[in-house]
């Protein structure tokens, strides 16, 4: 049978590629981008206001509303404000880390930090979450540690989320980074050296350029994952609204308008995965 | 590179606040595991181990426990299965639109879990009109787990040098037998890191989950969240939440393990650091 079947593929390169492809495309094309499809023809739906049924009949009423009314556009820009600010963030955490496990660290120390930095990367998102939620309550390790300096937590609130997700998302941002920079070879550092440059000057001109497409790589997951994400604004700023927040409260009553909202993040990400693209940080993904 | 003392100092200050950002926040929840109050406020007000013991026994949390563990068994096993296809096919043959398979495999991890989560959902109830279940959890976590999968295994064929293939062919095998000695027995090590990494993906997830799941079925991290919101027995939650952490570091812990032995036996040593790398962190 085995043998029978390989007489079958032997010389045809064209049938083994499409039977090797023909399930995981299968998969990916008509059911995912099927799916999206089906979400953006949803989009152009409404519900019927007496009925609460979702009428078929094509509109661009949800687009409209989405950019009249001001709700959304503030929701729209906060999120993305946010994203941006995580991203910022976590590009400075992650470089002096990345930077001394690449360039300074001894083999065996490398070794740990990448395993340091491996594990909370996997371990539960909802407990992340949650160790921050107690730790920024009222009464939480923050207040407690803040108290004898006289100063105050930032509570729950559009700082909350700030601070969580770029704890979230950092070593999605520290591990390409690194990589990156040990793709540096030592001796374009050393001949920067040897020429007289600072180490200032060296990171400047030499490091900072080379490493930076590997920047903007690990900026894609942080900035993707930060736009999309409900859970943590919903625990942590019960009273700020955040694009994906707003997506899930209207899944139930109002599906259509929801399927719109949630190409606004589609539209975001495929215009940072061009620009991303344009900056040579697909090599680094 | 060679440091001033001053450019060193502050190195080390930026190493040492990033490290403390990361590890503050778990160690304090593993903190609150131990606490035998009866509020979340800090410092404790008395220590106790009694809540492990009543996680142990929670028929909820257990069931919940079980449940992730099936559905990421069989997401991973889809994920192995379409992942190693399509890295095989990107790795080993030229055609049209191989550059886009890489996109359209990242597409699901890269996009909103929001978005993957609405749109299957949708097409699940009214396209093909099932009932959500976790058999549509299983296929929604496949989706974005075939790139971890696939990542992995692509660096690895990437790696192992195609002359071996062709080595065997000259010499008579047939492409099933080449399969089977040569190129299986070198991405083994891939397949398994990819696998474990795909498991501990679907364990965590609860995005798209929330989306796919049917009434009445709950995955761990459902469970979590569904007793964070109800508030009591938060001290039940954050022993579940700690033991949680756990059981995902685990599968981590050994695919790391993988990718650095087997990382060292393929590839030469120069390379060991870079390749792990890529292939333990191929993530999304």
């Amino acid at each position: 049978m085995g043998r029978r079947l390989a007489d079958l593929f032997h010389g045809r390169p064209r049938l083994q590629v499409g039977s090797l492809l023909a399930g995981p495309l299968g998969w990916l094309v008509i059911l995912y981008l099927g799916s999206l499809g089906v979400m953006l023809i949803a989009a152009f739906w409404s519900v019927d206001a007496l009925s609460g049924e979702i009428s078929h009949t094509f509109s661009t009423d949800n687009f409209q509303t989405l950019i009249d009314d001001s709700v959304y556009r503030d929701v729209a820009q906060r999120t993305v404000l946010i994203a941006a600010l995580v991203t910022l963030t976590d590009a400075l955490l992650a470089f002096p880390i990345a930077f001394y496990m690449a360039k300074v660290a001894s083999p065996r120390m490398k070794g740990t930090l990448v395993v340091a930095i491996l594990m909370p990367l996997w371990s539960f998102y909802l407990v992340k979450v949650y160790a921050w939620q107690t730790m920024l309550s009222a009464g939480g390790v923050i207040n407690w540690a803040l108290d004898p300096i006289g100063l105050n937590g930032p509570g729950y609130g559009s700082t909350a989320v700030w601070l969580v997700e770029s704890y979230l998302w950092l070593p999605f941002m520290i591990l390409p980074i690194y990589a990156g920079l040990e793709r540096i070879p030592n001796s374009l550092i050393s001949a920067s050296e040897d020429l007289g440059a600072s180490p200032l000057t060296t990171f400047r001109r030499v490091i900072l350029p080379l490493a930076f497409p590997a920047v903007v790589a690990g900026s894609i997951f942080t900035f993707s994952l930060t736009l999309g994400d409900y859970i943590t604004p919903s625990l942590v700023s019960p009273d700020t609204q955040f694009i994906g927040n707003v997506v899930y409260n209207n899944i139930v009553n109002n599906l259509p308008l929801a399927s719109a909202f949630a190409t606004v993040p589609i539209l975001v990400m495929v215009a940072y995965l061009f620009i991303a693209r344009r900056l040579g940080a697909f090599e680094h993904l | 590179m060679r440091l001033s003392r001053r450019s060193k100092g502050m190195l080390g200050l930026g190493v040492s606040v990033t490290l403390a950002f990361i590890y503050i926040p778990l160690v304090v929840i593993a903190i609150y595991a131990f606490n035998g109050g009866t509020t979340l406020s800090w410092p404790l007000e008395s220590v106790t181990t009694e809540w492990f013991g009543k996680a142990l026994d929670n028929q909820g949390a257990r069931d919940a426990l079980w449940t992730s563990v099936r559905v990421g068994a069989a997401a991973t096993g889809v994920a192995l299965l379409l992942g190693t296809l399509a890295s095989f096919a990107v790795a080993r043959y030229r055609f049209f639109g191989r550059e886009t398979v890489s996109f359209l495999v990242v597409l699901p991890l890269a996009l909103p879990g929001i978005v993957t989560g609405v749109a299957l959902s949708n097409t699940f109830t009214q396209v093909f009109g099932v009932d959500l279940s976790l058999f549509t959890v299983v296929v929604g976590h496949a989706t974005f787990c075939i790139v971890v999968v696939y990542n992995n295994v692509i660096a690895r064929l990437r790696r192992v040098s195609e002359n071996l293939e062709e080595a065997s062919a000259d010499l008579g095998a047939h492409t099933w037998q080449t399969f089977r000695f040569v190129t299986f027995p070198n991405m083994r090590t891939a397949l398994v890191a990819g696998g474990l990494l795909a498991f501990a993906l679907s364990f965590d997830e609860i995005i798209v989950t929330t989306f796919t799941i049917g009434a009445g079925e709950q995955t761990l991290p459902i469970w979590i969240f569904s007793n964070l919101f109800r508030g009591q027995q938060f001290q039940l939650t954050n022993v579940v939440a700690v033991m949680a952490v756990l059981i995902s570091i685990i599968p981590v812990y050994l695919a790391h393990r993988l990718t650095l032995e087997e990382g060292g036996a393929t590839a030469g040593r120069g390379a060991r650091g870079e390749a792990e790398i890529a292939e333990v962190t191929a993530v999304p």
